[in-house]
């Protein structure tokens, strides 16, 4: 039962995420959690601005209990189910990142210089989760679909739409991460 | 997703350096076995449990809001290292700063929908 406890490679990560979506197929549901975003605007009343949000939230209820169980699934990962916290990064992503100021890349799972409530609750750190945040939101309905919904299900179905999504995710990730990260961080 | 890494903000910063394998691999998988899987459902026409044929979820053919909502989507992945799911997998974690992220994508979901008709699809 050790393994259990070591981080899992990529592949049973792969498998268990193919699984879901098939099962919710199975289910007639689709694979796809940015949709909750919309719900929980409807569920705040946000019908009364937008038709958007005029939707029967409550046909996806399902979907919502998905970020239940992600919650729970997280809250029983960090628990129980793992002993080191450790992230083994590639020495050069270590380097690139100690470069930029942050301390001991890869010791945790999150970098303490953005998420430690420190950081995050100075004006700066604060903006930066916020933007990061609002951008997200945004450009997933705007492309109608995140990594579950376009990199995930709509690949698997050999969808023109998700793939252009798919390349989309790819420029925006990469001119974060190269042109304006080294910036900000 | 926390077993596998894939909730890890330094882990989409490798992704994106291309310096790592582990997010590829993931996602590789996922995909490979979903055209797998997809495809010898469609063939052999298996039904859902109620037994209804199976709604594959055709998108919309379009590729200006693709690509522009995909390259903004992709920018704040880069940022907060996370998306949708892996939030609240986070949040489960105990890590109690990722709500500023999660409000965050609550407002940019509303902020989309209020401008929705101005936006060019």
């Amino acid at each position: 039962m050790e393994w259990i406890l070591e981080p899992w490679p990529w592949y049973v990560a792969g498998i268990g995420i193919a699984v879901v979506m098939v099962v919710l197929m199975l289910f007639e549901k689709s694979f796809g959690v940015s949709s909750n975003l919309r719900s929980i605007c409807s569920i705040l009343g946000a019908g009364y601005c937008s038709d958007f949000f005029k939707f029967n939230w409550r046909a996806q209820v399902w979907n919502l209990t998905f970020i239940v169980g992600s919650i729970i699934g997280g809250f029983i990962a960090h628990q129980y189910l793992t002993t080191d916290h450790s992230i083994d990064l590639n020495p050069k992503t270590q380097a690139a990142l100690v470069e930029k100021g942050i301390e001991n890349p890869g010791s945790t799972f999150l970098p303490d210089e953005i998420f430690g409530t420190e950081s995050a609750f100075t004006a700066k750190g604060f903006l930066f989760l916020l933007i990061g945040g609002v951008l997200v939101g945004f450009g997933t309905r705007y492309a109608g679909g995140c990594t579950s919904g376009h990199a995930i299900t709509g690949l698997s179905n050999l969808q023109l739409p998700s793939l252009i999504a798919v390349i989309g995710f790819f420029i925006g990730g990469l001119v974060m991460t190269h042109f304006i990260l080294p910036f900000i961080i | 997703m926390s077993k596998a890494e894939i909730v890890s903000w330094y882990r989409i910063y490798e992704m994106f350096r291309f310096e790592s394998f582990h997010m590829y691999g993931v996602i590789g998988t996922a995909v490979v076995l979903g055209v797998i899987f997809v495809l010898t459902m469609k063939i052999l026409r298996v039904r859902s449990f109620r037994g209804n044929p199976i709604d594959y979820a055709v998108k919309k053919k379009s590729a200006f809001r693709y690509i522009i909502g995909g390259t903004i989507f992709g920018l704040g992945w880069a940022m907060t290292g996370a998306c949708p799911g892996p939030m609240f997998v986070l949040l489960g974690k105990g890590v109690f700063t990722i709500l500023i992220v999660i409000f965050g994508a609550v407002l940019g979901t509303f902020l989309y929908g209020v401008l929705r008709d101005k936006l060019p699809h």
